[in-house]
């Protein structure tokens, strides 16, 4: 299903991309990559632990984290306050967002060999391009990870696209779920390598190897979650009240 | 606060010398007296599992914990959550190892006496007393629970027949007394053997009760409870060398509290911002220099150490000394300041140097040269690849502790997959072990462990992709004078000493 293809290169954003990545061209992009780690950190934030007292040392590291990310998106041009969209997701969705992006990136370049398409809508400064770039399913070949679409549209599709991978994940038996996430190594490794700047020298495993890692923790579905980004404020309250 | 009287204390309770702790012998205590760390000469003394069902005793009940230690088999496992070890901590002499566990259990384990006829015996150690610390507690206000996990045990230097103990858990300090029963009065006037009241007109003689032999007891009683002082977490406490005063910090304050007095402590950092929301930086870790009583340290989640003087101000906002490594910038991301976060901070026993532990390193640092550690040691440089994943699964939030062996020359500290390593910091060798319950047999010697980072893979080799990060070795400590190693493995604690010794 999700056929290794040639991953499209695009040496010329990179370049605006910082000097440290361009090497890193077979990868998702780094702003792909930096949307997701902000993801990952937000709703780290937002696990609350309705028991005991979160460690707020933990809370501190992860806020900076954000900050940084956030101050670096400014400086980029690429941070908006996106509006509020439509909750009711769980923030399972959110957990799973850096291998669905990564598994939709390679999908996505599997579809599409031809290099080029949509490059030229380039990555500067103030440009467009949507901070989450949207995953479309194979039915609809056309559309480029680049293709400016308005953030919110590419958000609502993103969604979707979630929703049919969840569905398909589903209905996958568990042998195939191995190989589901077999195809998926190296990105996995290069979410760490492009933003640690080290090249892993381990030969890629499976993704979710690491093994005895301990899953990641899902929390019940937090009624108060909110899933914008741009809610630093809310955050931060979050982090003051505890 | 005059120095003197610290010295003197040191001066005793050291037999008479000065300078930096060495061993029995005298000479600094090498790390395997012929072969060098490298060669792996270490052994497993014992490995100690104090069974959930010890817990179920109470204080009040005569009971010999000893008896039940021994009777119980070693090999079951029966771990529940409450009995993973939480903090590991010899006493001065070395005779005492203490642990404090998530349930919010003590338990002391006494070193087995040398005896002519089981010399193999020696160096083991068996349950000396286990008692229930502290319990869960609920803060109404907040609707939070108090999780009553001892985060950390510091002894008190004996200066009598019983010995002391702090022991803390999030919000309250409680200094605990041990001591030992070994006789008991009998021949009471006004009551009976049974303890019975005796009618008063049977009563026609008077006698004195004679003390009488019994079986030894172990009685722990909580003497003070210092609570009510900390907003947030405890991570800390440290006696200071006076032994009349000791700190606890949280993640935003340390308090200096006298032993007597359990009703006021004096705030002494304070470093919480106006606006919570303009927090930045954390506590981390603090402890008291190791002569000097006016002297602490403690650290940042910046990677920053503060050396403070509590001569100078009353509040010590200001520090005396302020050690910070420039930033790499080659190596920087996303989460170098997440992996400099220091989670231990340690003085030698010399008081000259302190030693941080942070997410991948290990550095040592002259307390005389603030702008770079002066030694820097990777303990699982592998993981920088891997920081994202461990982020992910909150690994790259770990608090692994550091300790110094009695003479300073080596460094030890925990890391994933119960490894465990050690730096020998005047042969600059290094060995990495494991403490698993498959790889040592007692007295066996430890085979030294090696991590492949990548191509190929000899045989007795560990790849990244196999390591277990949910067995993580966060408390170890070290024998003040002796090479004997205490390594806390989730619910084991395993003893490891020098062949030699």
């Amino acid at each position: 299903m999700f056929a290794r293809g040639l991953k499209r290169k695009c040496a010329d954003h990179e370049e605006d991309m910082g000097g440290a990545l361009a090497g890193f061209r077979a990868v998702p992009s780094y702003s792909l990559q930096r949307q997701s780690l902000l993801d990952m950190s937000l709703v780290k934030l937002q696990l609350c632990h309705m028991l005991v007292e979160p460690n707020l040392c933990r809370s501190v590291l992860i806020a900076n984290t954000v900050r940084q990310i956030q101050e670096e998106m400014t400086q980029d041009g690429t941070w908006r306050v996106a509006a509020p969209q439509s909750t009711g997701r769980a923030p399972l969705d959110r957990l799973v967002s850096t291998e669905i992006l990564c598994r939709s990136m390679r999908e996505q370049d599997g579809v599409h060999p031809a290099p080029g398409m949509g490059d030229d809508h380039v990555l500067g400064p103030g440009s467009e391009l949507s901070t989450v770039t949207s995953a479309q399913t194979p039915r609809d070949p056309q559309n480029s990870v680049w293709e400016m679409d308005s953030p919110r549209e590419n958000r609502g599709n993103f969604q979707k696209s979630l929703d049919q991978i969840f569905e398909t994940l589903e209905t996958r038996n568990p042998s195939s779920a191995e190989e589901l996430f077999s195809d998926m190594d190296s990105s996995y490794y290069d979410l760490d390598t492009v933003l640690t700047g080290v090249v892993s020298r381990a030969e890629p495993g499976p993704c979710d190897g690491l093994q005895g890692l301990p899953p990641v923790a899902t929390p019940a579905s937090s009624s108060s979650c909110k899933s914008d980004l741009g809610e630093l404020d809310h955050v931060m309250e979050i982090l003051v009240e505890t | 606060m005059v120095l003197q009287p610290s010295e003197r204390h040191y001066r005793d309770w050291n037999h008479g010398r000065l300078g930096p702790w060495c061993s029995p012998s005298g000479s600094p205590a090498p790390l395997s007296c012929e072969t060098g760390c490298g060669e792996g000469s270490w052994i497993l003394v014992c490995r100690l599992l104090v069974p959930t069902q010890v817990s179920l005793l109470s204080m009040e009940e005569d009971i010999d914990t000893r008896k039940i230690n021994n009777s119980f088999l070693r090999d079951h496992s029966y771990a529940t959550e409450a009995d993973i070890i939480s903090t590991v901590e010899f006493n001065h002499t070395g005779e005492l190892l203490a642990t404090g566990d998530k349930g919010g259990r003590v338990v002391i384990f006494q070193r087995e006496q040398e005896s002519k006829n089981q010399v193999h015996r020696r160096g083991e150690y068996n349950v000396y007393s286990t008692f229930q610390s502290h319990e869960p507690e609920f803060d109404y206000l907040k609707s939070l629970e108090i999780e009553e996990k001892i985060n950390k045990i510091r002894w008190l230097p004996q200066q009598n027949a019983a010995y002391f103990l702090l022991s803390t858990n999030d919000k309250t300090v409680k200094l605990w007394k041990v001591s030992e029963r070994d006789k008991r009065p009998e021949g009471y006037n006004l009551k009976d053997e049974e303890g019975r009241l005796r009618d008063p007109a049977t009563i026609t003689t008077l006698r004195v009760p004679v003390l009488r032999p019994m079986d030894l007891m172990v009685e722990a009683t909580p003497r003070r409870v210092f609570a009510n002082a900390h907003t947030y977490h405890i991570n800390s406490i440290s006696v200071n060398s006076d032994y009349e005063t000791y700190m606890s910090a949280d993640d935003l304050r340390i308090n200096l509290w006298n032993f007597e007095i359990t009703n006021q402590s004096f705030n002494i950092v304070d470093i919480k911002p106006a606006n919570m929301e303009e927090l930045t930086e954390v506590i981390t870790a603090a402890e008291f220099h190791p002569h000097h009583c006016n002297t602490f340290v403690y650290s940042s989640s910046k990677g920053t150490i503060r050396l403070c003087d509590m001569r100078a101000s009353a509040l010590c906002d200001r520090h005396t000394k302020f050690f910070e490594e420039p930033e790499d910038p080659s190596n920087r991301s996303f989460f170098s300041e997440i992996i400099s976060s220091i989670s231990d901070v340690k003085f030698s026993h010399s008081g000259r140097y302190i030693m941080t532990r942070d997410y991948l390193t290990v550095k040592v640092w002259d307390l005389n040269m603030e702008n770079r550690p002066i030694e820097t040691y990777q303990v699982h440089d592998y993981l920088r690849s891997k920081l994202c994943s461990l982020y992910e699964n909150d690994c790259i939030f770990d608090k692994f502790e550091c300790v110094w062996n009695g003479s300073d020359s080596v460094i030890m500290t925990g890391s994933y997959n119960n490894f465990f390593r050690m730096f020998d910091r005047n042969t600059k060798r290094d060995v990495t072990l494991e403490a698993s319950r498959e790889n040592s047999k007692p007295r066996a010697i430890l085979k030294p462990r090696k991590v492949c980072v990548g191509g190929k893979r000899r045989k007795d080799e560990i790849s990244v992709d196999s390591l277990d990060f949910s067995k993580k070795i966060l408390h170890t400590a070290w024998h003040p004078s002796e090479n004997i190693i205490a390594v806390a493995a989730t619910n084991n604690l395993y003893i490891f000493q020098d062949k030699v010794n």
